[in-house]
């Protein structure tokens, strides 16, 4: 009995959890574009981790600096490329409000 | 040597080295292993000269401990009767008593089994068995 | 209580069925809301097993004898440090814990995740919830912990004696992190090859779970180790145990893939190779969980058969041929975006050193199973020992300090001579002086192997020294701070890179520890009365006198009869000069009814060692005792004889008196004792190793990031101004 009734009460908690989601209304859009730019946002990151990880090391004498000047370069390019791209969703995502509920 | 080639060497030598050493580990686990016998196993067909490791229960009532850190005892199959003497010296594993599990190695010599200096392994009792019950505090 | 802890297992288990079916539909028909509800049901998920957990927990620290686990691994009297972690000393409570660590890792990583991997994510949510709902369905309709009595026993049956030590309780929990921490980079790995997005975006998101789970990993079996050492009658801490290189393999390829991964981020190159490699590890860690609760291979911890072999045994089945097929399927995908130019660069050193790490994985997996594999091919089962390990170990582990001294400093790509001379110079020279002042002071050249591992640690210790040292003055130059100042930040901006250095250290110190302690050990077992003196190595060792306590635990594990001796140690040159107190502990066996009877059931339960070890940097002394009960014999029988028949609280007394015979005309016992040479450097090399692992784990605060990158965009912005 107790069993049964532990059962219900925390598969209604449950399921009132999980459709909160669903219940929201469909804001594909702005959440898409809030998320397009949280992806960018780290590979941004990710980029400038790398290039400054290069720089220790043309710092600490472990790349030539023709070596370095290359990395280097191809590397602010990219990241150049990931700017560029972020500021391209900056109008969208103006736009919109990002979703609440963002668990 | 263009690029392509040279990988491909090198992809072929390290196979080769790969498979050899893989080869010689073969070789030597077999040549080198212990066969796991049971006490009846061994009390009706035992190589003398041969090395066995032993599994089975000690079997209740037989153990003693003789002089400076010797031990005998006798093991038994898990399911049965059939028991070998074993006659041991060395470290004693806490866990060791009468009716557990034991792996223990040596050379049979006149039916029982002379086992290398602390070579006894005894099993942790009921931790996760079909058998609930542990010994009490 | 028993009934609601019941039904959260339950309801996880439906919640778990939900979050797979959630996020495969919300993936499949690219509805947001759908893989947002699948993830909020892995929320839930881990609400509902920290709730059983805390109930069953509850149940425990109250005594709660109405649970059978509680009655079977736990008493009123039992110490409140084992009545807290007795509970995975039991099949159903170590099950329960692998499922709530399992739910608080994967909600972890699915939170930190929640805005970015957008294809991905479904799919490793997917996997996770899979693999929950093996582990709930064996908890819910195998062996749940809250399966109950309908009239409680009066008393519980306390914690085994065996476990009674904080590193064997410690120990679980810290496997079991480490071995479901590598699900999360395992479930990501397999939406990666779903979504074919197989770049380096599932590295990036789960590095941080791969480098704690490996940390976690690496911390439980040193415990393992450590608690053989200072708790086992043997004075070894490895002994390639099945169950101890189970926990081991996981490890070692989780180790090659913490480099490999590396690689694939910086050149894009082995692709295939990782996702095979963290397939391969998480299959090794759910073997891992399988091997010690099956009765496949004789080991001091697998006996018997359990009922949990079969499903575990499909399970990892399925898990590997499920993510083989998937592999094979995407070949393609996984290509490599660049090749290797040279064989003496860094991406050459890492696939060595991943190389010997399979490779010793291979070992140790070919070592262990071998009774399998020969009952398999001769029809016999036959096993190996040690020696054979150690055969292959050896030499594989010498190259691995090589490569771990390499690897740091050798440029990608391809290494000039110019750079090698500026990387090895240093360190190969210290290296070689360190050689020669070994091959002059120190008889290490009796051991070959010893010799190199001694002169390789050298060089290791100088290349992470070299690197440092470097790096403060880079930042001399580029800031012109102080040293102290430069060091601090040089290692607080680059935590990955020396936290990866002060591992490789770490690693070095505790080979340092091995080699020496292996070879240039000095054992002796020596049978003593009391009064008698022996020489063990460059030590007196004399049996001053026998202890016998009762009730008196001196050990915090309950004990009530304690048999030891008083040993005084004093080293040959007259300098050193300490006490040593190993002792055995005895705890009643269950009834009366033994055939020592009333009396000697108090000695004829379980025993254990209390070892008493001098620890010290340049070498331990390591000391256990076996008592001979022999000389009790006696006076058991004679008790028995008397007064059996008298009320508990007599029978203490004589008890009392029994045990106090042993102190007063005490028959010779038995010692092992073990010189062991810089032993304790494995432990000091195990905890270098962590410290490196956390300071890597370290997460930089938010303000600290902002104003790094901050200073990047300027630059930037300055060159896209320009170009």
């Amino acid at each position: 009995m107790e069993y049964a009734l532990a059962l219900l009460v925390l598969a209604a908690l449950v399921a009132a959890f999980v459709t909160v989601p669903l219940r929201r209304d469909e804001v594909a859009a702005d959440a898409a574009a809030a998320d397009r730019r949280a992806e960018l946002e780290a590979a941004k990151e990710a980029k400038y981790r790398e290039i400054r990880d290069a720089e220790l090391d043309f710092r600490m004498g472990k790349v030539s600096e023709a070596d370095h000047r290359a990395t280097d370069r191809e590397l602010r390019a990219q990241a150049i490329e990931i700017l560029e791209r972020l500021d391209a969703l900056e109008p969208e995502v103006a736009a919109g409000r990002p979703s609440g509920g963002d668990r | 040597m263009n690029p392509r080639r040279k990988r491909k060497v090198r992809a072929v030598v390290l196979l080769t080295v790969a498979l050899l050493l893989a080869g010689a580990l073969v070789y030597t686990s077999f040549s080198a292993a212990t066969e796991a016998a049971t006490p009846s196993q061994l009390v009706t067909a035992a190589d003398a000269g041969r090395s066995y490791e032993l599994t089975g229960k000690v079997v209740d009532g037989s153990v003693e401990r003789r002089g400076d850190d010797g031990l005998r005892f006798a093991v038994r199959d898990r399911t049965g009767q059939t028991a070998i003497p074993v006659v041991y010296s060395g470290v004693v594993p806490d866990p060791f008593r009468e009716g557990r599990e034991v792996i223990v190695e040596g050379r049979v010599r006149g039916g029982t089994l002379m086992a290398d200096r602390d070579s006894l392994v005894t099993k942790c009792p009921s931790k996760f068995s079909e058998q609930k019950g542990s010994p009490s505090s | 209580m028993a009934a609601v802890g019941s039904a959260c297992l339950f309801v996880g288990l439906l919640t778990a069925v939900y979050a797979v079916g959630a996020a495969l539909y919300g993936a499949l028909t690219a509805r947001r809301r759908w893989i947002d509800s699948s993830r909020y049901a892995m929320y839930a998920l881990a609400g509902l097993v920290v709730t059983a957990f805390g109930l069953l927990e509850v149940a425990y620290l109250t005594s709660d004898l109405s649970f059978r686990i509680v009655t079977q691994s736990s008493s009123a009297d039992t110490p409140t440090f084992y009545k807290i972690t007795g509970m995975w000393s039991t099949q159903e409570g170590s099950l329960l814990l692998w499922v709530l660590l399992l739910s608080i890792f994967s909600a972890a990583a699915l939170r930190a995740t929640r805005r970015t991997m957008r294809e991905t994510v479904p799919y490793a949510t997917a996997v996770l919830g899979g693999i929950a709902i093996f582990f709930l369905a064996l908890s819910v309709f195998a062996e749940s912990p809250f399966t109950t009595f309908a009239i409680p026993p009066a008393q519980g049956n306390g914690l085994n004696p065996l476990l009674r030590h904080p590193a064997m309780m410690i120990h679980p929990p810290m496997l079991y992190s480490g071995y479901v921490g590598f699900s999360i980079p395992f479930a990501f790995a397999i939406g990666a090859l779903i979504t074919r997005r197989t770049g380096a975006d599932w590295i990036r998101a789960t590095r941080r779970f791969a480098l704690i789970a490996w940390t976690f990993l690496g911390f439980g079996v040193m415990l393992g180790a450590l608690w053989s050492y200072s708790e086992l009658g043997w004075g070894g801490y490895w002994a390639w145990d099945p169950v101890e290189n189970a926990s081991l393999m996981p490890w070692l390829t989780g180790t090659a893939f913490l480099h490999s991964v590396m690689v694939q981020e910086k050149r894009g190159m082995l692709k295939v190779w990782n996702v095979s490699l963290i397939v391969t590890t998480f299959v090794l860690a759910l073997l891992g969980t399988f091997l010690v609760r099956s009765g496949i291979l004789s080991s001091i911890h697998a006996f018997g058969a359990s009922t949990l072999g079969a499903p575990f045994l499909a399970f990892i089945a399925t898990v590997l041929v499920g993510s083989v097929v998937l592999v094979l399927v995407r070949l393609p995908d996984l290509r490599s975006e660049a090749r290797l130019d040279s064989l003496v660069s860094r991406e050459s050193v890492f696939v060595l050193n991943n190389l010997v790490l399979v490779g010793v994985c291979f070992v140790i997996f070919w070592g262990t199973f071998f009774p399998l594999i020969s009952e398999a091919v001769t029809g016999t089962e036959s096993s190996v020992g040690p020696p054979w390990f150690n055969q292959y170990v050896t030499p594989l582990a010498l190259v691995l300090v090589l490569l771990a001294g390499i690897g740091p400093v050798i440029a990608w790509r391809r290494a000039t001579l110019a750079n090698l001379r500026r990387a090895f110079l240093v360190p190969v020279a210290l290296a070689a002086a360190t050689l020669l002042a070994l091959l002059v002071l120190t008889p290490a050249a009796e051991s070959v192997p010893s010799l190199i591992m001694f002169t390789l640690t050298g060089f290791v210790l100088a290349v992470v020294g070299q690197e440092l040292w470097r790096g403060v003055g880079a930042r001399r130059a580029m800031a012109g701070e102080s040293p102290p100042v430069a060091l601090g930040r040089l290692v607080a901006r680059n935590r990955r890179r020396y936290g990866g250095y002060v591992v490789h250290a770490g690693i070095a110190l505790l080979f340092l520890g091995v080699a020496a302690s292996s070879a240039f050990v000095d054992q002796r077992d020596v049978r003593l009365r009391p009064g008698q003196t022996t020489e063990v190595g460059a030590y007196e060792v004399t049996y001053r006198e026998p202890t016998a306590r009762f009730l008196d635990d001196r050990s915090g594990t309950g004990a009530p009869i304690t048999f030891g001796a008083v040993i005084d140690v004093q080293h040959l040159n007259g300098g050193e000069r300490f006490t040593l107190d190993p002792a055995r502990n005895y705890y009643a066996a269950g009834d009366g009814s033994g055939p020592m009877g009333t009396f000697g059931r108090f000695f004829q339960g379980e025993s254990t060692t209390e070892v008493d070890v001098r620890w010290g940097v340049r070498r331990d002394f390591w000391m256990a005792v076996q008592p001979d009960l022999r000389a009790l014999i006696a006076p058991i029988k004679e008790a028995n004889r008397r007064f059996a028949d008298l009320p508990g609280d007599a029978q203490t007394l004589v008890l009392a008196a029994i045990v106090d015979g042993y102190r007063r005309d005490p028959p010779p016992a038995t010692f092992r004792t073990l010189v062991s040479p810089m032993i304790a450097w494995i432990w000091i090399g195990g905890g270098v190793m962590l410290l490196g692992a956390l300071l890597a784990l370290w997460p930089t605060t938010g303000a600290r990031e902002r104003r790094v990158t901050s200073v990047y965009a300027a630059r930037l912005g300055r060159e896209l101004s320009r170009a």
